[in-house]
C-alpha cells in the first residue's frame, strides 16, 4: 500500500493512503470520539460526533469517513471542533430518557462516556421527545427505542453482517426510529434472536431480556435444587467482565464464583457439547453410511436454526436432529441427574449460562420440555452472570481456581471448541474418523476449518468410507450465501457446519460488550483474540476426544444405552418448524438473481 | 408466525406486481420506481405487497418498509379518490394554512393523514408546493388552489363531491 504523510495536530505521520483520518489519529495517538461509527460494520458519517479541522475544507468534516491524502493537515481539538462536539452530544441528550442511574448501561454506554469526555454539564436544550412503548415481543431481546440514537449500528449488523434485515430506519426528521416494519414487535418478526444488535448498540435501546432475577429467586429457594451449566464460550470472556485482558481462559474462576452465588451443583455445558458429537457424529455415519439426507448441517446454533426455519424450510430435513448441547443438557438435568443422584426431578432448577441471546428463545420452545416442564429453567447471558457476581461481591480475579463437579461437570478438549467457528466440525471429525476408520485421526487439530473466513471447506479422506468433504460458515450472511450454493447444487457436501454469530459463539450475542474504542485499538477481530482462550483450553486437555470422556461412557452404560437409542431419540432430538419470513401470506413470487 | 410456504393464491396484484418488475428490472436501483409504478396500480402499498416485493427483488422488507415511510409521495393505507394536500410550508403557514387544514378536518370529519368513510376525500399535508406567491395553497388531484381563506373549503369539497 501507499503510504503518504499526513500532520495530525502538527505532528507529522506517514499511514497507507487508504487510511482514514480517524485511524490515521488513531496512529499518532489521539482518539477521535466516535458514535455511530463501529470498525467494518458501520461507517457513514451520521453522528457528526467525529468532527475535525482539515485545512483548506470547507466546514468541519466527518473524520471516520475522510479519506487521508498526501500533505493533509488536520486539527481533533481546536475550540470549534470541541464547541460542535459538545453540541451533538447536547442535541442527542435533549431527546433522550436520561434515566442514566437506571439505566442497564449506565457506567457502560458509549453515550453516557461521550457525555463526561466532552463536558456537558447540563443540556440546554429542551423540547419535544420521541416516546416508544418497550418491546417486550421478544423472549431474547428487550427494544426500548426511546433510548435509541439513531446510530444505526444495529442495522448495519442486521443487515449486512446477519443478513436478516429485522431492523430497519423508518420514518424521517424527528419521526425517526429504528425497528422491524409495520409496527411488529422484535419478537413477531422473522428476527433470529442472535443478539448482535445488542452487542453494537452503543446505548440501552437494546438489550437482554432478563434472567438473572428468577435465578436470584431460585438460588434462595430452599426447595430448589439449583444446577447450573457453562458454555464453552464463556470461560473465555467472562474475564472481560472484571477487567481481565479479553482472551484470558477463566474456567476455574468462573465455577468457584457459581459455587459462592449458591448453585447445588456447578456442571459444565462441555459435558453435553461431547454427548451432541456422540449424537450427532453417529446420525452423520448412519446418514453417510445408510444413504440418507446429505448434507448433515448442525443444529446447535438457535440463531442459525431460526434463521433457517424462517429463510430456508426447504433445508430443514438436512438439520441434524440432535438438540443443542444446551437443551442435552437440560433434558438429562431432569432424568438421568435425579435418578442417579436420588433427588426428586421436581426439584431440580436447571440454569444454562451462554454466550447467546437465542438461546433464552430455544429453552422456551415448547418441543424442549417434558409434561409442560422445560428443560433449560433460565439462561443467562455472559454479561448477566458478570452482573449477579458483582451483585454477590464476589472478588472474581482473586477466586481460586476450582472444578466441575462429576459427573455432568467433565468434558473434552473437543468440547471446549464448539466455541468458536469451526469447533464443531473439528469436534465430530475426531470421533467420526475414529468411528468409521477405526483407527486414530493423524492430526486432531484441523487447520482448514480454524480461522475467520466466512466460508470454509475441507475434504477428508476416511478410511472405510472414502471422501468426506464438509463446509463451515459463520455469521447468518455467510450461512445463507452457503445454503444458497447447497441449494443450487452449486456445492455439495457431507457435512456442514453453521454458527449463527460472527467468529462463533465466542462473538455471541452475549458476550461483554467490546466498545466502537475497543475494537478500534485491537489489532484483530476480537473473536480472533477469544478464540485463543478456547484453543489453549483444548490443549491443555488429556483427553480431547468426545467419545474418550468416562462420563459419557458412564451415560450411556448407565442410562441412554447407546447413540440414537430410543431414550436418546426421545430426550436429546428434536424437530423444526417451517415459520415462514413474513407476517402476511404472499404468493410466491421468483426472485431476482442472487448478486 | 407460522409457515405460510405456497398456501396463497396468486390474484391479480401480483400478477400486475411481476409485469411491473418484469418491465423495469429487479436490481435495487429500480426499488424506488417499482414502488411508485405498484402503488399507481394498486392504490396503495400494504404489507402483503411490500413482502411479496421484499421476495421478488431479494431486499429486506425492513429496506422496502425504509423507503415507504421515508418518502411522503408513498402510502401504505388505502387513499380516497380525491387527495387533498394542504401545503404547511412556511409561508402557506404563516399565511393561515392551519386554519384552512383545521376546517377541512371539520368538514370532512377526519383527522390529516385519514380517509373519509366513504372513500372520496384523503387529507394530506405536504411541503413546500413551490408557489409560495399563492400561498396559502393547496392541491386536490394535480389541481392548485391558491390564496385562499377558511370560507374558500366548503366549496372546494363541493367541486370533487
Amino acid at each position: 500500500m501507499e503510504m503518504v504523510t499526513v500532520y495530525i495536530d502538527g505532528v507529522e505521520i506517514k499511514v497507507p493512503s487508504d487510511y482514514t483520518v480517524l485511524k490515521a489519529a488513531r496512529k499518532a495517538g489521539i482518539k477521535i470520539p466516535t458514535l455511530c461509527y463501529l470498525k467494518d460494520i458501520n461507517q457513514i458519517g451520521a453522528c457528526r460526533v467525529c468532527l475535525v479541522e482539515i485545512e483548506k475544507a470547507r466546514g468541519l468534516q466527518a473524520s471516520c469517513v475522510y479519506p487521508v491524502s498526501e500533505g493533509l493537515k488536520v486539527y481533533t481539538h481546536t475550540p470549534k471542533v470541541l464547541a460542535a462536539r459538545k453540541s451533538v452530544i447536547e442535541l442527542l441528550l435533549s431527546n433522550h430518557p436520561q434515566e442514566c442511574l437506571t439505566c442497564s448501561r449506565s457506567t457502560n454506554c458509549e453515550l453516557q462516556s461521550l457525555a463526561k469526555e466532552m463536558g456537558v454539564s447540563d443540556i440546554p436544550y429542551t423540547g419535544e421527545r420521541t416516546i416508544h412503548d418497550l418491546d417486550l415481543s421478544s423472549a431474547s431481546i428487550v427494544r426500548d427505542a426511546s433510548k435509541c440514537i439513531l446510530c444505526r449500528r444495529c442495522v448495519s449488523v442486521c443487515n449486512q453482517v446477519q443478513q436478516v434485515g429485522v431492523l430497519g430506519l423508518i420514518d424521517r426528521g424527528f419521526e425517526a426510529t429504528v425497528g422491524p416494519s409495520f409496527g411488529h414487535g422484535i419478537g413477531e418478526v422473522n428476527c433470529t434472536n442472535c443478539g448482535q444488535c445488542i452487542n453494537v448498540c452503543p446505548v440501552g435501546a437494546l438489550r437482554e431480556t432478563d434472567h438473572t432475577k428468577r435465578v436470584w429467586q431460585a438460588l434462595a429457594d430452599p426447595s430448589k435444587h439449583v444446577v447450573v451449566q457453562t458454555a464453552p464460550a464463556v470461560r473465555a470472556a467472562l474475564g472481560e467482565e472484571f477487567g481481565l485482558p479479553m482472551g484470558t481462559p477463566v474456567t476455574g474462576k468462573m465455577v468457584a464464583a457459581l459455587r459462592r452465588l449458591g448453585f447445588d451443583r456447578v456442571f459444565d455445558t462441555d459435558f453435553s457439547a461431547d454427548l451432541t458429537i456422540m449424537e450427532e457424529g453417529n446420525e452423520v455415519i448412519d446418514r453417510l453410511v445408510n444413504g440418507g439426507k446429505l448434507p448433515v448441517i448442525t443444529s446447535c446454533s438457535p440463531g442459525w436454526i431460526k434463521f433457517c426455519e424462517h429463510t430456508y424450510p426447504e433445508l430443514l430435513d438436512n438439520l441434524s436432529t440432535a438438540k443443542s448441547p444446551q437443551q442435552m443438557f437440560g433434558a438429562l438435568a431432569k432424568t438421568y441427574y435425579p435418578e442417579i443422584e436420588g433427588i426428586d426431578p421436581k426439584s431440580i432448577y436447571s440454569v444454562s449460562v451462554m454466550p447467546c441471546t437465542a438461546k433464552k428463545y430455544e429453552c422456551q420452545r415448547p418441543e424442549m420440555a417434558q409434561d409442560g416442564i422445560p428443560d433449560v429453567d433460565a439462561v443467562l447471558t455472559t454479561r448477566e452472570l458478570g452482573a449477579m457476581i458483582r451483585r454477590a461481591g464476589i472478588d472474581f480475579v482473586n477466586l481460586p481456581d476450582e472444578v466441575a463437579d462429576a459427573p455432568m461437570g467433565l468434558g473434552t478438549g473437543a468440547a471446549d471448541i464448539f466455541g468458536v467457528t469451526g469447533g464443531v466440525m473439528e469436534a465430530a471429525i475426531r470421533t467420526v474418523y475414529e468411528v468409521v476408520a477405526g483407527k486414530p485421526l493423524p492430526n486432531l487439530e484441523l487447520e482448514p476449518v480454524r480461522g475467520m473466513e466466512g466460508i470454509k471447506e475441507a475434504t477428508l479422506d476416511i478410511p472405510n468410507y472414502g471422501e468426506v468433504r464438509v463446509a463451515v460458515a459463520h455469521g447468518l450472511a455467510n450461512a445463507g450465501k452457503l445454503m444458497d450454493a447447497v441449494k443450487s447444487g452449486k456445492k455439495q457436501y457431507h457435512f456442514i457446519e453453521v454458527m449463527g454469530c460472527p467468529g462463533g459463539c465466542v462473538g455471541g450475542g452475549g458476550q461483554p460488550l467490546v466498545t466502537s474504542g475497543q475494537r478500534l485499538d485491537l489489532d484483530e477481530e476480537y473473536q480472533v483474540v477469544r478464540r485463543k482462550a478456547i484453543y489453549a483450553e483444548d490443549r491443555g486437555k488429556t483427553l480431547r476426544k468426545s467419545h474418550d470422556n468416562p462420563a459419557i461412557k458412564e451415560v450411556y452404560e448407565k442410562f441412554l444405552g447407546k447413540p440414537l437409542s430410543e431414550k436418546s431419540h426421545h430426550l436429546l432430538h428434536t424437530h423444526y418448524t417451517c415459520r415462514g419470513k413474513y407476517n402476511v401470506e404472499i404468493p410466491e413470487a421468483q426472485a431476482a438473481a442472487k448478486k | 408466525m407460522s409457515c405460510k410456504c405456497g398456501s396463497a393464491v396468486k390474484d391479480e396484484r401480483f400478477v400486475k406486481i411481476d409485469q411491473i418488475l418484469e418491465q423495469n428490472g429487479r436490481d435495487e436501483s429500480f426499488l424506488i420506481q417499482n414502488l411508485e409504478q405498484i402503488q399507481t396500480a394498486l392504490g396503495y402499498l400494504p404489507e402483503d405487497v411490500q413482502s411479496y416485493l421484499a421476495e421478488a427483488m431479494d431486499i429486506p422488507l425492513s429496506k422496502i418498509y425504509g423507503v415507504v415511510t421515508f418518502y411522503s409521495l408513498f402510502t401504505t393505507e388505502p387513499i380516497g379518490k380525491h387527495k387533498i394536500s394542504i401545503c404547511l410550508g412556511t409561508a402557506c403557514y404563516v399565511k393561515g394554512a392551519g386554519d384552512i387544514l383545521a376546517e377541512f378536518e371539520r368538514q370532512l370529519d377526519v383527522k390529516v393523514g385519514e380517509t373519509t368513510k366513504d372513500g372520496k376525500f384523503t387529507l394530506q399535508a405536504c411541503r413546500c408546493l413551490g408557489a409560495c406567491g399563492l400561498a396559502p395553497v393547496l392541491n386536490v388531484n394535480g389541481k392548485v388552489f391558491g390564496r385562499l381563506t377558511a370560507d374558500d373549503v366548503a366549496g372546494i369539497i363541493g367541486q370533487f363531491e
